[in-house]
């Protein structure tokens, strides 16, 4: 139908006037569509499932991506820091630069290896054990591992690296940020691959919905000629299948909420138990309040976009005669 | 109220559905276009209700030229107008209420003012027990008095009609005609195109005869009886939409 029920009365407060008029009309021409498309319920939800579907993937991608960010900064501030000292620094000084750099509020502790230890261990570990026996003195330096504190920012954490490496004593800093860096690299990369994919997706939203209202004006084409031939302007006969767009946007995106709910929810025991073999407090990352909304605002957009498109292309078309 | 000034429509296909036609119709007038099936009647009226627009000539309507309204000016033209169609042209999916509503919601009309009115204009056409009925479940007669009520209920000053009783018997055309004539009682100006011409002659309006597409010039009785042998109609011509 072209227009809301009528036969309810709604109650309109005192004498309306014309914008009370014009907002009734929509809220009955909203809920009109609304119980035209209740009116063919397994129709109508397969094309709400199809624009939930289209929604979740790159929903779900995108918490893929924001949970392995949040796995990638954890493991960036929990790296060390290996200072390797000048060869002329002697392990009484190295001792006391420790203690020193323990103070400070951005470090948790300081482990010194001696030169010594440090060939004992490079020795056992190399397998070169017997051939380093022949050397006459020791090339290794002295070496303090620094463990940044918890608290430490990405900022904070360069800010440490150069004052390290600015101490007379140190002759170089090293922090395997190269690996990290790599995997930051590669989210992004697959960050925009996503939103290629996303804006794909809409594209294809657009036109599902597009398809349903050209079925839909078509089934209904009559009726358009009758409620133009008595005077309906264009904007008149588009409004309830602008409606009905926007129903299937807003269906779409709630449903692809429920659908990336449940795949948190189905992945939530066996991530929490791989992160207890890894002592790790970790929790999956579900959609925040803004994020939830923006999936919405995208699905009602997208809606709205294919049965304008729809509505612009066909109705026009449809005239009386 | 309406009027023509050498008003010729070719359609697409050559066919002339008017040739060189001029008429006035007067504030308040009853007036019956009568004719052949293809004799122009119903161009006639789709010129009036901008459903076609003039090869050459003048259609002026309530001191509006036709000519003058563009094309998204045409809603709010036909709103100025009531029309009746041979064939109803009701919404199925919906009350007789809400049928007749409909020209009161496209023109944003109060819903309480409207169900006023739409009451109203059920009443006029004797339907108000079955306001509530979806349009399936009445008579011929019934549905024509439906399309009659929704035609009015925007008081419209001009109401046009075609063929509004070609499906109904001679009782029931009858009924529809007085309900015509009492509108038009209340200064309605009414243009009716109806080759029943028995019950035109029982009303004593004014009769305007067509003939091809132009005024016949010898208005013989005879010679309109014809019409039930009359010629194949020309395509695209004998409905109106």
């Amino acid at each position: 139908m072209a227009v809301g029920k009528t036969s309810e009365p709604i109650p309109a407060g005192g004498s309306a006037g014309p914008v009370s008029i014009w907002f009734l009309l929509h809220v009955s021409t909203c809920i009109g569509a609304l119980g035209r498309l209740a009116r063919q319920p397994f129709a109508s939800l397969m094309t709400v499932l199809v624009i939930a579907v289209t929604l979740a993937l790159p929903a779900s991608m995108h918490l893929v991506i924001k949970n392995a960010q949040s796995i990638g900064n954890n493991w960036e501030n929990a790296l060390d820091f290996s200072v390797y000292l000048q060869n002329n620094v002697a392990l009484n000084d190295a001792n006391r630069l420790a203690s020193l750099i323990e103070q400070r509020a951005d470090v948790a502790h300081v482990t010194v290896i001696s030169a010594q230890e440090a060939l004992e261990e490079f020795k056992s570990a190399s397998g070169f054990g017997s051939a380093l026996d022949h050397l006459q003195n020791n090339p290794l330096p002295h070496t303090l591992i620094v463990r940044p504190s918890g608290a430490n920012t990405e900022q904070s954490m360069i800010l440490l690296h150069e004052e390290l490496g600015n101490l007379p004593e140190s002759d170089l800093v090293q922090i395997d940020t190269v690996w990290v860096q790599r995997f930051h690299a590669i989210l992004d990369i697959l960050r925009r691959a996503i939103a290629i994919g996303a804006g794909l997706l809409g594209v294809a939203i657009v036109v599902i919905i597009g398809n349903t209202i050209r079925l839909d004006i078509q089934n209904r084409r009559e009726e358009i000629e009758v409620t133009k031939l008595i005077g309906a302007s264009n904007a008149f006969v588009r409004r309830p299948f602008l409606y009905s767009g926007f129903w299937y946007g807003l269906g779409g995106g709630l449903l692809a909420l429920g659908l990336v709910g449940y795949g948190l929810y189905a992945l939530e025991q066996p991530v929490r138990r791989l992160a207890g073999l890894y002592n790790s407090t970790f929790s999956v990352l579900d959609l925040n309040l803004s994020e939830s909304f923006i999936i919405i605002g995208i699905g009602v957009l997208l809606g709205l976009a294919g049965s304008w498109l729809a509505a612009a292309r066909h109705m026009r078309r449809i005239e009386p005669g | 109220m309406i009027r023509i000034e050498d008003v010729t429509k070719r359609f697409p296909g050559g066919q002339e559905g008017l040739k060189g036609l001029s008429l006035s119709i007067e504030k308040g007038e009853m007036v019956f276009i009568t004719g052949h099936s293809g004799a122009g009647k119903s161009t006639l009226l789709r010129l009036i209700a901008l459903i076609e627009r003039p090869t050459s000539g003048q259609v002026i309507v309530d001191g509006q030229n036709t000519r003058r309204v563009p094309r998204r000016k045409i809603p709010a033209y036909r709103r100025e107008m009531g029309m009746v169609f041979q064939d109803h042209k009701l919404l199925y999916d919906r009350s007789v209420f809400d049928n007749v509503a409909l020209p009161l919601i496209i023109s944003g009309i109060g819903h309480r003012d409207a169900a006023r009115r739409v009451r109203a204009a059920i009443d006029q056409v004797g339907l108000l027990t079955k306001e509530k009925q979806r349009p399936e479940t009445l008579s011929a007669g019934e549905l024509q008095r439906v399309g009659i009520a929704r035609a009015i209920v925007s008081r419209p000053k001009l109401l046009i009609a075609d063929e509004p009783t070609g499906n109904l018997d001679p009782d029931l055309s009858l009924e529809v005609m007085r309900i015509f004539r009492r509108f038009n009682e209340v200064g309605v100006t009414l243009l009716i195109a109806s080759h029943d011409l028995a019950l035109i002659d029982q009303l004593g309006c004014r009769r305007v005869p067509l003939e091809n597409g132009a005024l016949q010039i010898d208005e013989e009785r005879d010679e309109v009886a014809d019409y039930f042998e009359g010629d194949e109609v020309p395509p695209g011509n004998e409905l109106w939409p």
